[in-house]
């Protein structure tokens, strides 16, 4: 419907397209031994013939496994892993938002801008990354592939607002120069101290 | 069984008593109370999300009530028409149509559209919204089904149809929130053979029959009630026309047979009616056709039908009954010749006994049977109507299903029990773990393929199944459990009425082998069939084809005399389950096409020897002496007592084979339709590609 869809823009339309440009088909993908294991883990918490209760924590384990975001190809693992059809586990990854549809850095840089941080000065954080990094646009990844960053809804560290969520570790209390502190350190690849625990369940997930 | 406990409750002041459990929707159909709705539909599971049910229950919370999902009490009073109910419908209806656009003079889904309807009758005449709107990109998901998804209510019916009727999981819901989507994600051409009845179910525009877009509106066309043969169900169809063309089918409800569903090759090869087709007699001169009259091509055919000479016919998949029954009688008493066929294919039992060769459980039946056992035959593309029948029973009461032969998707689960005649007696054998398991049923039901009685050992593969039927208990005084389900829409009828030698003539077989010989002096093929290749019936002196589609059966013919589908005439049709139902002619025969039996009628004239009957009511009045079980229009013949067919036990090692092949081609107006050609080819490439992926 190329009319409508010309007619729209003029008239103030969003269009709904989910980018489909990642269909990267990687045939023989294959989960590691260790994440098989982990798996056969996470089934053992359902009955046998309710494998779709474990969709969210396979999904994942497929995007730490698969370099941070899920391809389609990955997907499709997961749901022939689980006995499910394809849509079953695309509903799932679509719908949430912690699953990443399109690669992403290394770091995954989540920066909170909901009420508490924006009040504490999420602005200048979100500010700093885009400096540091040369991102223009939310969602977006650094040209060095090391950096992408989200902004994100409350991750519920409100008490020590402003935070950022790095791949599974927090970081909160920031402000400018500590933002430029961590980024620094993680794009030499040294470690830094995260607020919690970066594994927030026993197994991790 | 513990008692039906009934409610009574109060909607709009008028009192009703309903089973418990029902809804509040329920009880106020029971008054005929119209609750406006989208996403309920009474042959899918509960999804409440549309809100346009809503109603007020007094008492209850101070807020609407969506009357889908919420159960009905006893003792409660319901408002449908009170000023909360109103505002709350209004305000529903504005929230539904803030991203619908306002397309509906393009749209095909205007005039039977749900939204339109209650948009009218409940809705608010100007809208709130002046933010941004959004759209949604099209999906491509076959030849089958357009999708303008900019007017998609997100009711996820589609998804649910997929999900629970059509058993194949493609349909979802992508995204969140205002980027919520339905579709199937990855593009990808919808793998189902019941995928059309999406079309009805979707309340809007969103999904539309792709071959009918833009060719008609719905008020400007006729509606004829008429019945579908692309298998032997007999679905009920609605054939649509426009200025004597048929522009599309879609289903009627009838809950014996069809609910309201139909396959897509019912639904989608109207287009095969006008490709393809005998618009005129043609005779073949030095290899090639060439137009002639009517006149002409009688007189060329009546001394090639003198009674000195060998006569055979062989008789195609898709004729009604009155066409089977003048057919006959031209070959039996006209001409005098018993070497006709309707068993194209080679079908082993003939129509001596009714209930050998019927579905006796009848379609409705499957819904009381606790087991089913499937022996060579594929349901989901032999009859796809019962299949999802049987999903139906799997999915809602776990029904086991049991199958004997090639191992093929169903789309639900069933214990595989081998593929050779053989594995049959282990069902019975009383030692076996499967013949104990099969034995507690109380009412089995068993499947026969049609195409599989039409092996060399049909016969003893049918009596395989008749000891199984015995040893399990399907063949109680209560309970008939053993079926033939035949695959063409003409079978039943050409067993009822005898198309067959019934006295010394060659049967299929032996009139290939006479062709070979060359002692057949005219070949009469009325129809084409998919069964016999037609190189073989090569080697007639004569070869006369009586046909609707120029196929590869009009090319070996002499002469091709051109006659009506099944849209072009008055009627019956008998469906697997020996259902007779009347089919009106939706238009008229296309060019110099003549019905059928008054061709038969004609050239008896001609050849002096008239068969005795001049209208169609006269037809079938000798119908119904031949068949007296077709007075029970559109229902089901008594069941009559079993008896014991005498035959060979006869057995091959020979595996059972998978029996439709190709689905979106298996009879002539299938294989002149284009759309079914590009449903064939994306059904293809989609094996192929699977193929390669794993």
């Amino acid at each position: 419907m190329t009319t409508a869809k010309s007619k729209a823009t003029k008239t103030k339309v969003k269009i709904v397209s989910p980018d489909l440009g990642h269909h990267a088909t990687d045939v023989g993908l294959e989960f590691s031994k260790e994440t098989e294991a982990k798996i056969k883990r996470i089934l053992k918490r359902y009955p046998e013939d309710k494998a779709q209760s474990a969709v969210i924590p396979v999904l994942r384990l497929a995007q730490d496994e698969f370099g941070g975001w899920l391809s389609t190809s990955a997907m499709q693992l997961t749901a022939e892993r689980l006995g499910l059809p394809y849509i079953r586990v695309y509903e799932v990854a679509t719908f949430y938002t912690m699953f990443n549809l399109k690669p992403v850095g290394k770091y995954h840089l989540q920066v909170c801008t909901n009420c508490s941080c924006m009040i504490r000065g999420s602005d200048k954080i979100v500010e700093a990354v885009k400096d540091f990094t040369g991102i223009s646009k939310n969602g977006e990844m650094s040209d060095d592939s090391l950096f992408t960053l989200t902004e994100v809804e409350c991750l519920g560290a409100c008490v020590e607002a402003p935070m950022m969520q790095v791949n599974n570790g927090y970081y909160t209390k920031l402000d400018k120069e500590k933002t430029l502190q961590i980024l620094d350190a993680l794009k030499k690849g040294e470690e830094v101290e995260t607020a919690t625990p970066t594994t927030p369940m026993k197994d991790g997930y | 069984m513990s008692e039906i406990k009934t409610i009574t409750l109060t909607i709009d002041g008028q009192q009703t008593t309903v089973p418990a459990g029902s809804s509040i929707m329920d009880a106020a159909k029971s008054l005929d109370i119209e609750i406006p709705h989208f996403c309920f539909h009474k042959r899918l599971s509960v999804a409440g999300n549309c809100r346009m049910c809503l109603v007020q229950v007094e008492g209850g919370p101070p807020k609407p009530t969506a009357s889908c999902c919420f159960p009905a009490g006893d003792g409660m009073v319901v408002h449908t028409q009170s000023d909360m109910v109103k505002d709350a419908r209004k305000g529903v209806m504005e929230f539904l149509l803030i991203n619908h656009p306002l397309d509906c003079p393009i749209c095909d889904q205007a005039g039977e559209c749900d939204l339109q309807d209650i948009s009218v009758s409940y809705g608010s005449d100007q809208s709130h919204f002046a933010e941004q709107k959004r759209a949604v990109e099209d999906k491509d998901i076959g030849p089958k089904i357009k999708t303008v998804m900019t007017r998609c209510i997100h009711c996820t019916r589609c998804i649910r149809f997929a999900t629970e009727v059509a058993g194949v999981e493609e349909m979802g819901a992508t995204f969140r929130g205002e980027n919520m989507s339905v579709g199937t994600y990855v593009e990808s051409a919808l793998q189902s053979e019941l995928a059309g009845n999406m079309i009805d179910l979707c309340p809007v525009g969103a999904l539309t029959s792709k071959p009918y877009a833009f060719t008609g509106r719905n008020w400007e066309l006729i509606k004829t009630p008429s019945v579908d043969i692309m298998d032997a169900v007999g679905s009920n169809i609605e054939v649509h026309s426009r200025a004597g063309k048929v522009m599309r089918i879609i289903p009627r409800e009838n809950d014996e047979v069809n609910e309201e569903w139909i396959s897509d090759t019912a639904r989608f090869s109207y287009d095969g009616l006008y490709e393809n087709r005998i618009t005129s007699p043609l005779l073949k001169n030095k290899g090639k056709f060439r137009a002639i009259g009517w006149k002409k091509a009688v007189e060329t055919l009546l001394p090639k039908l003198d009674n000195k000479k060998t006569i055979a016919g062989l008789v195609g998949d898709l004729h009604a009954v009155e066409d089977l029954f003048a057919f006959n009688a031209f070959m039996k008493t006209t001409l005098g010749s018993d070497h006709v066929d309707a068993r194209m294919n080679g079908f082993a039992l003939d129509g001596s006994y009714r209930p050998s060769y019927l579905f006796n459980t009848t379609i409705e039946g499957v819904d009381s049977a606790d087991a089913v056992v499937i022996i060579g035959s594929n349901p989901r593309l032999e009859a796809p109507i019962i299949n999802a029948r049987i999903r139906k029973n799997v999915v809602n009461r776990q029904m086991p299903v049991y199958m004997v032969g090639a191992e093929v998707d169903l789309t639900y689960k069933y214990k595989h029990l081998g593929d050779k005649p053989e594995n049959i007696a282990e069902l019975y054998d009383g030692k076996s773990a499967i013949s104990k398991e099969l034995a507690k049923f109380e009412k089995p039901l068993i499947i026969l393929g049609a195409d599989t009685l039409g092996r060399s050992d049909g016969l003893g593969i049918y009596k395989e199944a008749e000891k199984l039927a015995d040893k399990i208990g399907a063949l109680s005084s209560n309970w008939t459990g053993l079926n033939v389900l035949h695959n063409k829409a003409s079978a039943v009828a050409a067993l009822d009425l005898g198309v067959y030698p019934e006295d010394k003539g060659m049967d299929l077989g032996k009139t290939l082998k006479a062709l070979e010989k060359g002692t057949v002096d005219t070949l009469i093929l009325y129809g084409d069939s998919t069964h016999v290749d037609a190189e073989k019936l090569k080697g007639a002196k004569f070869t006369v084809y009586i046909g609707s589609h120029r196929d590869a059966y009009a090319e070996v013919a002499d002469l091709v005399l051109p006659v009506t589908p099944y849209t072009e005439k008055d009627a019956w049709w008998v469906n697997t389950e020996g259902r007779l139902q009347e089919a009106k002619a939706s238009v008229a025969p296309l060019m110099n096409a003549k019905e059928d039996w008054k061709v038969f009628r004609h050239l008896s004239g001609e050849l002096g020897k008239p068969l005795p009957f001049n209208s169609l009511e006269e037809l079938r009045a000798h119908v119904l002496k031949k068949c007296p079980n077709y007075k029970y229009n559109n229902c089901i013949a008594p069941a009559e007592k079993w008896v014991s067919i005498a035959g060979a036990d006869k057995l091959l090692k020979k595996s059972f084979v998978e029996t439709v092949t190709n689905f979106y081609k298996s009879n002539e107006i299938l294989k002149a339709s284009k759309v079914m050609t590009e449903c064939a080819e994306s059904s293809l490439n989609k094996n192929k590609a699977m193929r390669k992926a794993g």
